[in-house]
This record gives C-alpha cells, structure tokens and sequence, in this order.
C-alpha cells in the first residue's frame, strides 16, 4: 500500500495550509492514456508497456466506465483471457476524487485505500485526470522549497544567493506601532553607513524603507520589512499580512490616500508613501490581494539613478 | 551661512533640544506630511512644521535634517525631545506660523 508520510491533521501549519491550500486539480496528470470501451485486456497491456504506466482508465466518452491495472492484467495472463473486452475484467468498484477537493483528501484517500492511484472528475462527472502518490510528493516537494525558502528569508538568518553570502536583516512591525516606527530603517541606514556606501544612496534606501514601514503601521494588520545587503545593491521587502490594495494603480498615484482623519493628523497618509518609494529605487515591484501585499525595492550601490525623480537639491 | 544656535537666537526660538548648535543650516523645508518631507526636504536643512510628534524626529533623522521647528506654539511631548537629543537634531518652538517662520528663516539664511 502507498501511503504519504504526512499528517493531514497536526502537521506544522506551514504543510496544513499547503494541503489544503492545493487542490487536487493542482497535483493531477492530466495527459490521460484510455482504453475505449470494447478493447482487449492484451490493448491495455500493450498501452501499459509503450508508456510504462500501471494503470489505465476505460472510458466511454468523457465518462469513466473502470480502470484496469497492472494486477488485472497480471491475473488475465494467468487464467488466458488477455484477449476478452476489458469490461468483463476491469475494477468497476471505483474510489474517486474531484478536481476540486484539497490534496489533503488525496492523502488521506491513499492512506485508507489500497488504490496507486486515483480518477479524478470534475464536476459534470467528467474524467479530467489521475493521481499518484508520486504526482502529490513531487508537487509538495516543489512547494516546501518555496516555503522553506521564504522562512529562511524572513527568519533574519544568512542566506546564500547566487553563492554569494548575503546579509539579510528582518524586522516585525506591528499595526498602529506609532511609537516603534523608523526603527527598521534607522536600522537599515547604519548598517549601509558602517559599511561606507555613497550617503545619496543610503538616503534613498532610508526613504524607500521608512515609507515602507510608515506603510506597515498605517495600513496593514502587520507584516515585516526584510533588507538583503549584497555587494552591489540592497534589497528592501516589505511584507503584510492584509489587507490589500484595492486599486494598485491608484495606490502609486501621487496624492491618492485612504489614510483616515486620525492617521493624517500625525502627518501621514499624504498619498506619497508608494510614488517615493518608487522614484527612489532603481528597480521596484508591488503586488497585493487581500491576503497582503508585497512591495520590493532594490537600490544599488553604483548605477546612476535614473528611474523616476527625487529632488537632490543640487544646488547646494 | 549660519549655524542652529545663531538663528534661534537671531529669530527668537524656544529651544527644546540643541545638542548641536554649531550645526550648519543651509536651507528650510515647510510641510506637515511626512512622506513630502522624506520625498523632497534637502539634507542640512531646518523643517518647519507643526508634527510635534516623534515620527517627525524619526524622518528628520532618516534624511538629515539639522533641525526641526514647531509653529503655532505647539509643545513637544517628553519622547520628542529625547528622540531629538539622542538624534541630535535641534529641536525648536514659537508662536509663530508657518508662513512667518519659512518667510523670516529665508530672510536670515540670505535666499530673499
């Protein structure tokens, strides 16, 4: 019996929310190999060999009729009717699973049941694809790399990227956290003064970080601002966990706030937070649902700033 | 060219916080949104507002602002002016607005 080595009730909420955050339809084959109704045992097994699968769904249409697998064959070849129409010999007794259902009723099925693997239909009761434990493992392990790498990210730890030892310092900011707040850019800021970058550079990394976390505090139900340092830039991402920008486009309108009455008195909410954040980074990036937002500013050490405007004041 | 306490002096401010006086100011910035100040103060500048909260200090910091001057006769609550001492940035009142400051400060520091 194949079973997967995971717990679909108290396993860490990283692999509980990825569970059942997947949906079936997220894991499946969907390049089916089918015998039509009225084929031979010998036409599965031939259809088993050139594609070295061990099960092979009989259909009618869209419909599924059973499935034939490598023990029915196995068994037709002992008792000498390989060459009878598959319904005769098929598993008609079928356990199945909807498009729709979340990866860990997958689990659980493979868990329970003796099957290698399982139909899927979707709602019209249509066969659209099939499911192996292998199928569910590869995508998992495919999303447990991206999860852990974004643990690593947030967890202030050094990480190493393009085999490049990297700085990277995270910083929690709380909603509301008036008082706390410019303590991670202040933060930012030392850490490129001790290491000797041009002071234009680290006032720009200060602005794009302190609107950032001014951001956190004012609009969002809390998140993190992480700096990576690396030799020739310094990465600034800011995290929430929600609510969401609306209208983006809106959002890096100059001017544009939903900042309340309260919030602008303190002199925020002016409508300025994203388009500075924008005019100060050679390269910048936001993407928000109602889940969070996610804004990344990068500046670098060296290149001309060209993107956007900021006010230099040359003058001086 | 004129340093923090040769202005406050010359202009008549209260003085909240002045860790250095000697601190060259080369120019003014009048606004109360934050994000216009971070965005478009220039550095060694004097920022005239009525914020007299510490995220004030916290940007003046952040873009070198020299010091900050509180209109309208608003006083500064106890953590403004430590922030501002431990920052260093000079932190300044009077009654007067800010229309009257950014007009008198211009007049002393030669730009009218």
């Amino acid at each position: 019996m194949q079973t997967i080595p995971i717990n679909t009730y108290n396993s860490p909420t990283v692999i509980l929310e990825l569970i059942y955050r997947l949906k079936v339809k997220d894991v499946m084959t969907r390049k089916l190999i089918s015998a039509p109704l009225g084929s031979t045992m010998r036409t599965v097994q031939n259809l088993m060999r050139e594609n070295s699968i061990t099960g092979v769904p009989v259909v009618l249409g869209n419909r599924l009729l059973g499935i034939v697998s490598m023990d029915d064959i196995i068994r037709a070849l002992d008792f000498g009717y390989i060459q009878e129409p598959v319904e005769k010999h098929m598993t008609k007794n079928l356990i199945l699973l909807e498009d729709d259902m979340p990866v860990s009723f997958a689990i659980s099925y493979f868990d329970r049941y003796s099957f290698h693997r399982f139909p899927v239909l979707n709602k019209n009761k249509e066969l659209v694809g099939m499911v192996t434990t292998r199928d569910i493992t590869t995508r998992l392990l495919l999303e447990i790399n991206r999860e852990v790498e974004n643990l690593e990210r947030m967890n202030q730890t050094t990480t190493v990227t393009d085999g490049l030892a990297k700085d990277v310092h995270s910083f929690s900011i709380l909603k509301h956290d008036f008082e706390n707040a410019g303590f991670a850019s202040t933060q930012i800021k030392k850490k490129l003064k001790s290491s000797g970058v041009f002071p234009p550079i680290i006032r720009r990394a200060a602005i794009a970080s302190y609107e950032l976390e001014m951001n956190i505090v004012v609009h969002s139900n809390g998140g993190k601002i992480t700096a990576e340092y690396g030799p020739h830039e310094v990465v600034i991402t800011c995290e929430d966990s929600g609510p969401g920008i609306p209208d983006l486009n809106k959002a890096m309108e100059k001017g544009f706030s939903t900042a309340n009455e309260w919030i602008r008195s303190l002199g925020f909410g002016a409508g300025m937070g994203l388009p500075n954040v924008q005019s100060v980074s050679d390269e910048f990036s936001i993407e928000s649902s109602p889940k969070g937002t996610i804004v990344r500013s990068t500046i670098l050490f060296n290149e001309p700033h060209e993107i956007g405007k900021e006010n230099t004041n040359e003058e001086h | 060219m004129k340093n923090i306490e040769e202005l406050s002096k010359e202009l008549g401010y209260s003085v909240f916080s002045m860790e250095e006086a000697g601190a060259i100011i080369l120019d003014g910035y009048t606004s109360d949104l934050l994000s216009d100040v971070m965005g478009n103060a220039s550095e060694d500048c004097a920022l005239i507002t009525i914020q007299a909260h510490k995220n004030t200090v916290a940007v003046a910091s952040l873009i070198g602002i020299r010091a900050i001057i509180l209109c309208n006769g608003r006083t500064p609550a106890s953590d403004m002016v430590e922030a501002a001492a431990r920052e260093k940035i000079a932190l300044l009142g009077t009654e007067e607005n800010q229309f009257t400051v950014s007009f008198r400060l211009a007049q002393a520091l030669g730009k009218v």
